[in-house]
């Protein structure tokens, strides 16, 4: 902090300097404006207009049966149950992975790096098919799952698992780069002071990562609902069973049920735009947090 | 407590850090780990507190073999180079957090942690700060905070990692005749870390210089600077000037000349003589003496530094004289070590 007041005027001149020597003519600056606004209109504003626009077609009467027909409602409902499962899961999975990854040394730690962003790099149908190749009934696993009754492709397991997988890095990319700037003294502290290991996670670690572990949350949430890819291979398209909200409206929308589709659409849109709310919000306060550790 | 290291050997992979190392530390002793950085200094404070575990050998707490204890068992109070406070928790939080978290059978009642807190506040003169959050303190007050917090769990034995390290030399100095003012006051064992040989030679009872994983010498302040045992403390522990001389017949020889140095007793042949700037007496008439030419002369507060040139084999050294003293430059100057040490290669 000192240092911000120690030298306002040396510091503004230099700012200003910069500010001159790369500013552009007015024209370009309109132009520039301008494309980036047509652009923004043209492939965010306009698409997200239409859904709503789509979906309220018919009134908003209508807007609401759709959405109470007992197989739209059965989706909203496995879409939810999805993300509730695979989003905890995430981030136990994540919090733990950041940790080994921050807090130690070991060897293999690049690959595990590595390992963490495969589902970000590979095609969301792949993420699916693995799942395929895993459990289907020609897979060395089939045989015996059949015999066992246990039943994980085109079910409920089979579309926590492939969601589980295509979200995974989210919670993870999160907190490493937060936990590495962090460095391991806060726990060492803890720990001399006579904290356990359990202690300084709860006390210590955690609240120092909440917010960044919020965000992660997040998008990983945002993620597990919307997942199309993945979930399509794996589910089976059994209507009122393994639809999940995307699903469901790829089936209305191709059988023409216009309003119907864009309806479920809506909620997906609004689930993005809330996302992004809490995202915007939780940047703001997350920078603070980030320059109070900076500052400290 | 007293604290006994016993042939301690620490390796990095195969980067030994520490190798050999015993030191005794006596119970209520303010003792300072000296050297540059790489010597070993945070890596052997790290191995007390149990941050770390040593490949090789014992650390005694008392009578206690401390080395199979976890750093939770061992009771210490570490304060860290940048504080690594809890920044989400206020001055008072992270102060009483080592005894809220206790085991029940352990802790103490909450109105006993808050008195015992407060009573450390007072004593790191933080009062009326207590509220505040780390990030809404100064540099000092921090280092404070953390020294508190160190302090409340009654430890065994206080730790300080280069404790003054992050602060400007002004608030450094300050906290330094402080520190030793609560040591005096509390007796707690310490043991500090510290990079700057003014710090040590200021603050602790014994100073431990070490470099290369090795300790080099062990002794109270005074002994330290006086009589340094190896070339390299000699050369750490201030500021000092290396000449190559030759003993012969008792005497000290730059080349063919005598510098009218007595080395009685010195077996004869080449050694390195080193000598402290300001451990000189000027001379008027040269019989028997080291002259050079000014080749440069500043004023630094109450001293004049005046460099010398005294021949192209030997370099320039630099002597210490009163301000008023002038020494224009390209002058000549004629001097003679009061006190030095020989050192044989």
């Amino acid at each position: 902090m000192a240092h911000d007041s120690s030298d306002p005027i040396g510091h503004h001149g230099n700012s200003e300097m910069v500010a001159s020597a790369t500013s552009e003519s007015r024209m370009a600056r309109y132009v520039l404006i301008g494309l980036a606004l047509c652009f923004v209109g043209l492939f965010v504003l306009m698409p997200l207009a239409a859904v709503f626009t789509e979906a309220m077609r018919n009134g908003a009467g209508e807007f609401l049966t759709v959405l109470g027909d007992p197989e739209t409602f059965a989706a909203i409902r496995l879409t939810l149950l999805v993300a509730v499962i695979a989003v905890p899961l995430n981030l136990v999975f994540g919090v733990a992975a950041a940790w080994a990854i921050a807090k130690f040394e070991f060897k293999g730690k690049a690959f595990l790096t590595t390992l963490i962003d495969l589902p970000f790099s590979v095609s969301p149908v792949i993420s699916g098919l693995v799942f395929i190749l895993l459990f289907g009934s020609h897979s060395l696993l089939g045989p015996w799952l059949q015999s066992h009754g246990i039943q994980i492709l085109f079910a409920v397991p089979g579309i926590v698992l492939a969601t589980v997988f295509v979200t995974f890095p989210f919670v993870a990319r999160e907190l490493i780069p937060l936990m590495q700037e962090q460095g391991t003294s806060d726990e060492e502290a803890a720990l001399s002071l006579g904290a356990s290991g359990w202690q300084t996670f709860w006390y210590v670690t955690l609240p120092n990562i909440k917010w960044g572990l919020l965000y992660g949350v997040l998008l990983c949430n945002a993620r597990a609902m919307g997942e199309f890819g993945a979930v399509s291979v794996v589910s089976g398209h059994i209507r009122g069973l393994t639809n999940t909200m995307p699903l469901q409206v790829e089936i209305l929308y191709n059988e023409y049920n216009f309003v119907a589709a864009f309806a479920v659409a809506t909620l997906l849109a609004l689930l993005a735009l809330v996302t992004l709310v809490l995202k915007s919000l939780l940047e703001m306060k997350f920078s603070e947090q980030i320059a109070a550790s900076r500052r400290h | 407590m007293e604290v006994r290291v016993q042939n301690i050997h620490k390796e990095f992979g195969r980067f030994p850090a520490l190798d050999d190392v015993s030191l005794d530390i006596r119970s209520g002793e303010l003792i300072a780990l000296l050297g540059p950085s790489g010597s070993g200094k945070t890596t052997l404070l790290r191995l007390v507190a149990g941050l770390e575990t040593p490949t090789d050998g014992t650390i005694y707490f008392g009578d206690e073999d401390a080395s199979r204890k976890t750093v939770q068992q061992r009771n210490i109070g570490f304060v860290f180079q940048h504080y690594a406070l809890f920044r989400h928790m206020t001055v008072l939080d992270n102060i009483s957090f080592g005894l809220k978290i206790r085991p029940a059978s352990r802790r103490p009642t909450s109105t006993d942690i808050k008195r015992r807190a407060m009573e450390l506040i007072d004593l790191v003169q933080l009062s009326g700060l207590e509220k505040r959050y780390p990030a809404q303190l100064s540099g000092g007050q921090r280092q404070r905070v953390a020294l508190a917090r160190a302090m409340a769990v009654e430890p065994n034995v206080l730790l300080l990692d280069e404790p003054f390290g992050a602060l400007d030399a002004q608030v450094r100095k300050e906290l330094r005749r402080w520190l030793r003012e609560i040591h005096d006051r509390t007796g707690h064992t310490t043991i500090f870390v510290t990079h700057d040989q003014e710090e040590a030679l200021e603050l602790a009872d014994r100073v431990v210089v070490m470099s290369k994983g090795k300790i080099e010498q062990v002794g109270t302040p005074d002994e330290i600077y006086d009589t340094p045992v190896s070339p390299f403390v000699f050369g750490f522990i201030g500021q000092s000037n290396i000449l190559s001389v030759r003993v012969e017949s008792g005497q000290l020889w730059i080349e063919d000349r005598s510098i009218g140095v007595s080395a009685a007793g010195e077996p004869d042949g080449p050694a390195q003589l080193y000598f402290r700037p300001h451990d000189i007496e000027l001379l008027e008439d040269c019989g028997g003496c080291i002259a050079g030419i000014v080749t440069a002369s500043r004023r630094v507060a109450g001293t004049r530094h005046v460099e010398l040139d005294i021949g192209a084999t030997q370099g320039k050294v630099e002597i210490e004289l009163p301000p008023e003293k002038t020494a224009t430059d390209r002058s000549r100057i004629a001097f003679r070590p009061t006190r030095w040490k020989l050192f044989r290669s």
